[in-house]
């Protein structure tokens, strides 16, 4: 999860490292756009080889619950 | 009164890559319905198939060819008969923000969109498969060409780049009064963004940008190509022929 994270934080480039923890909603983040999401999800296909759709990206709004998702499809 | 028609391809033979689905199938039915004696080819046999047994007419063939496989794609190319139509359409979309793209991304889209369509050219030429008058048309995209896409740099570069071969193609190939021409079409509803990590909602939203309201259908870019091959397009080579719905006008 922790690794996660940093993965997550990695696409961001204005947002501070400390504002993303596990329950942060990150529909909240200033900087959470359709291109950050994009980039949330090539990150999850590269680094985890599984490819979630945007659809069902939607179901999640915190870290934690994107995670759960990720790992459910692992 | 019985009138010739300008966009009949009675007595034509006519390749169409990529046709097991979306566009390519349009196409190579809607070619057979028009007169062509159609070759199609695709990766997925049991669609290829189902493409082929909805062509209309007889004399058709289908080839289930990967074109990423260079040798296999010349092999293929050398048990063609003469050709009086190509419709270069085999491709891929992959939805991929540029910092995430990998070597193998790069290579895997520009092979199917870039490489393959080249090299078909290539040794279509070298065995001097193409009759006189013949008529290339590549299914290349508003993206790279004409505006950009959010995750589409890789697919935009591989379709800019076949407009850009088609233009010196074209004027290597006029003396023998063979065309070459693209058609780049906005959003087409194929199934094919089934593959991508884009919403339901945000097509949608993405369709808002239309001003006639809609995607494209497959048969919006198959009546373009099929003027393209037939005589009636007889004076237009080297043209990039936009048909997107309006999408580029705002």
């Amino acid at each position: 999860m922790e690794q996660f994270i940093k993965y997550f934080a990695n696409q961001f480039d204005d947002t501070d490292i400390t504002e993303f923890k596990s329950e942060t909603n990150f529909r909240d983040l200033e900087e959470w756009s359709s291109l950050t999401a994009l980039a949330i999800l090539n990150m999850m296909e590269k680094k985890y080889n599984v490819t979630i759709k945007a659809d069902e990206m939607k179901k999640a709004n915190t870290i934690q619950e994107l995670f759960n998702l990720l790992q459910s499809k692992m | 009164m019985i009138m010739n028609n300008p966009f009949s391809l009675n007595n034509k033979t006519i390749l169409v890559t990529g046709a097991s689905s979306g566009i390519g199938r349009s196409i190579a039915i809607t070619c057979s319905q028009m007169g062509a004696k159609v070759i199609i080819t695709g990766r997925n046999e049991k669609r290829l198939n189902q493409t082929y047994i909805d062509l209309e007419g007889s004399g058709h063939e289908k080839v289930i060819a990967d074109l990423t496989n260079f040798s296999q794609l010349k092999d293929m190319v050398e048990q063609l008969p003469k050709l009086d139509g190509v419709v270069g359409n085999a491709g891929i979309v992959k939805s991929l923000i540029t910092q995430a793209s990998e070597p193998k991304d790069v290579d895997d889209i520009f092979r199917i969109n870039t490489f393959a369509p080249i090299y078909l050219i290539q040794f279509l030429l070298q065995t001097k498969k193409l009759n006189k008058n013949a008529s290339i048309v590549f299914i290349s995209s508003i993206s790279g060409v004409y505006c950009g896409a959010i995750g589409g740099s890789l697919y935009g570069s591989t379709k800019a780049a076949i407009d850009g071969f088609s233009k010196a193609l074209a004027l290597e190939l006029a003396p023998r009064g063979i065309r070459v021409n693209t058609i780049n079409p906005g959003m087409v509803d194929t199934g094919i963004f089934d593959n991508t990590s884009l919403s339901k909602e945000q097509f949608y939203e993405d369709m808002k940008n239309y001003p006639l309201k809609r995607y494209g259908k497959p048969e919006d870019v198959t009546y373009a190509t099929i003027y393209l091959l037939s005589d009636a397009a007889e004076w237009v080579t080297g043209t990039s022929l936009l048909i997107d719905g309006g999408y580029t006008l705002i």
